[in-house]
């Protein structure tokens, strides 16, 4: 049996990885799992320099899922190389690094600075975060704002890059496009979708920044029909993510046309699911036979 | 060491208006310090995230945890029908937990203001001092008060003044003449702000515990951050992540 996958000519162990922002840099979640399981770490977001975040409260619970608001809260990309990468390193996985910024000099500062870093094997480009209100989201949902960073960044960037993509837009497919036609190397979706709650005791927004990004269980249904869309529009592979918490439903995205899969806010529920999806993907491949895994990638009729 | 594991209920009992007293037999008990606390889950796949609830007491043969919450929202009115035998899970133990050596010897104030009452009780418990306890209550409903008579003298005030003094924990210290080298205190926003005042003023230290909307309660997701005077070691910006930096902090380095 074959759990591995290839991610623009990077080889993954299987196919499971890491939410970014969810896993924090796999420090907090080495208490509970065997990071050398892992196909993947995706670190929280790093921009050039320290970012503080939004203002408190910045996590809601929603009906099967959350809302969170975090503003990208990161120690900035030097500290991130004398730290995280460190500590990543001794770990039998592949390092994707997840680079947020407010202007496209920020991301490509990022980018270079993690030019020399061969540790690192992929660079996953958050254009999408819903909750940083100067830039960043306004890159991920026009195609031809999309399709200019992700050319800048191309030409920067030693290691392959992974557009992440936005759910707030109107056609999937189009942005898809636009970022595999400026160079992208494979794309990820969904991020979270936008939403908002109000605490209707005290007649005010459950969180400081009013709206928030959503993401668990709720919304997973849109996101593998994303996928899905995303993964027939472009030749290039797709990591798919959005409420997945179990073996089944990693299995879906990957029926949809998802090449790989993250766990994003079920690690905040389970802090074991990643192990769990990884066992349960075996387990799915020996009772259908598969012999490969890459076999069921967009296999669905 | 961290986990995430099923706890059996051994029993459980309201004893004020919506505040309930839990007790689960746990190996997380063996590892619990006083100002800990842990994530308990709704079996409910529409309330995912687990709801952190400070420790209130360790059995002697740490075996066993108890926790007193008040019913806040679906989680904890799920958790309330829990009965004896049911089963329910936690994530622990979670978070720094009160200096237990910096009151060694000295005269100490535990301030315990509503549901921040619980966690006070093992602190009263394992502290080496001399304990002023003070407990502020809304109303006569004084739940846990007399648990800490064996712990130090009990001072206790009420906002409607059916028990001790009429007012809040500050007004007991005032009226009782009571002094202290350090405070410990647990319970809502402005009673903690006006302990910080209080402990600034006299020059002493304080620790409060503090709570905020949590997700993943081990550090991962940022959503828990307090506001700190100093640029924090770990995250490098004003921010310090009260499930693992905290919940206890020195109230000089927080901006609350």
């Amino acid at each position: 049996m074959d759990t591995q996958v290839n991610i623009a000519g990077v080889t993954l162990k299987n196919p499971v990885m890491t939410g970014s922002g969810t896993f924090g840099s796999g420090m907090e979640y080495s208490e509970f799992v065997d990071l050398n399981c892992l196909g993947a770490v995706v670190t929280k977001g790093v921009a050039n320099v320290p970012w503080p975040g939004n203002p408190t409260p910045r996590v809601a619970e929603v009906y099967g899922g959350m809302l969170n608001a975090i503003g990208l809260q990161n120690p900035g990309i030097d500290v991130f190389l004398e730290r995280d990468i460190p500590f990543l390193k001794q770990y039998d996985t592949k390092i994707i690094v997840n680079i947020c910024g407010k202007t496209e000099e920020d991301y490509l500062e990022v980018v270079e600075k993690l030019a020399d870093e061969p540790a690192v094997a992929l660079l996953e480009i958050n254009v999408s975060c819903p909750n940083v209100k100067e830039g960043a989201i306004a890159f991920g949902q026009k195609a031809d704002a999309l399709y200019h960073i992700t050319g800048q960044i191309r030409k920067k960037a030693r290691q392959p890059i992974i557009m992440k993509l936005s759910p707030n837009v109107t056609d999937i497919a189009e942005m898809a496009r636009a970022a595999e036609a400026a160079g992208a190397d494979a794309l990820s979706l969904i991020n979270t979708l936008t939403g908002m709650k109000i605490d209707i005791h005290r007649r005010c927004f459950a969180l400081a920044n009013k709206t928030g990004g959503m993401s668990g269980p709720a919304i997973k249904p849109v996101a593998v029909r994303m996928v899905y869309q995303a993964a027939h529009a472009v030749k290039l592979p797709v990591i798919g993510m959005g409420g997945i918490a179990t073996a089944e439903d990693a299995i879906e995205f990957i029926l949809a046309g998802a090449t790989a899969v993250s766990i994003g806010a079920m690690n905040f529920v389970d802090p074991y699911t990643t192990v769990k999806v990884i066992r349960g993907i075996e387990d799915y491949m020996r009772t259908y036979n598969v012999e490969n895994i890459t076999d069921l990638i967009g296999a669905v009729e | 060491m961290k986990e995430k594991s099923t706890a059996k209920v051994l029993s459980q009992q309201e004893i004020a208006p919506r505040i309930y007293d839990l007790w689960l037999e746990t190996a997380l008990a063996a590892q619990a310090k006083p100002g800990q606390f842990i994530g308990v889950y709704p079996g409910n796949a529409a309330t995912l995230l687990p709801r952190p609830i400070s420790i209130c007491e360790v059995n002697g043969e740490r075996t066993a945890l108890r926790i007193v919450y008040r019913i806040a929202g679906k989680g904890t009115a799920e958790f309330s029908a829990l009965r004896e035998n049911d089963r329910v899970d936690i994530l622990g133990t979670l978070g720094n937990g009160f200096p237990l050596e910096e009151g060694r010897g000295k005269h100490c104030f535990l301030i315990g203001g509503g549901i921040g009452v619980p966690p006070i009780l093992q602190l009263a418990k394992k502290l080496e001092g001399d304990k002023a306890i003070i407990l502020g209550y809304r109303d006569g409903n004084l739940f846990l008060a007399e648990d800490f008579a064996k712990y130090g003298q009990v001072y206790v005030a009420t906002e409607d003044g059916s028990e001790g003094t009429k007012g809040n924990v500050l007004d007991t210290i005032a009226e009782n003449a009571l002094e202290a080298d350090i405070i410990y205190a647990c319970g809502p926003m402005p009673m903690l702000r006006a302990v910080k005042q209080y402990a600034a003023e006299r020059g002493i230290r304080a620790y409060i515990s503090l709570e905020e909307h949590m997700a993943c309660g081990v550090g991962a997701c940022l959503g828990c951050v307090v506001k700190t005077k100093e640029a924090n070691p770990h995250s490098h910006v004003h921010n310090a992540r009260i499930c693992t930096d905290g919940p206890v902090f020195d109230a000089e380095e927080v901006d609350i």
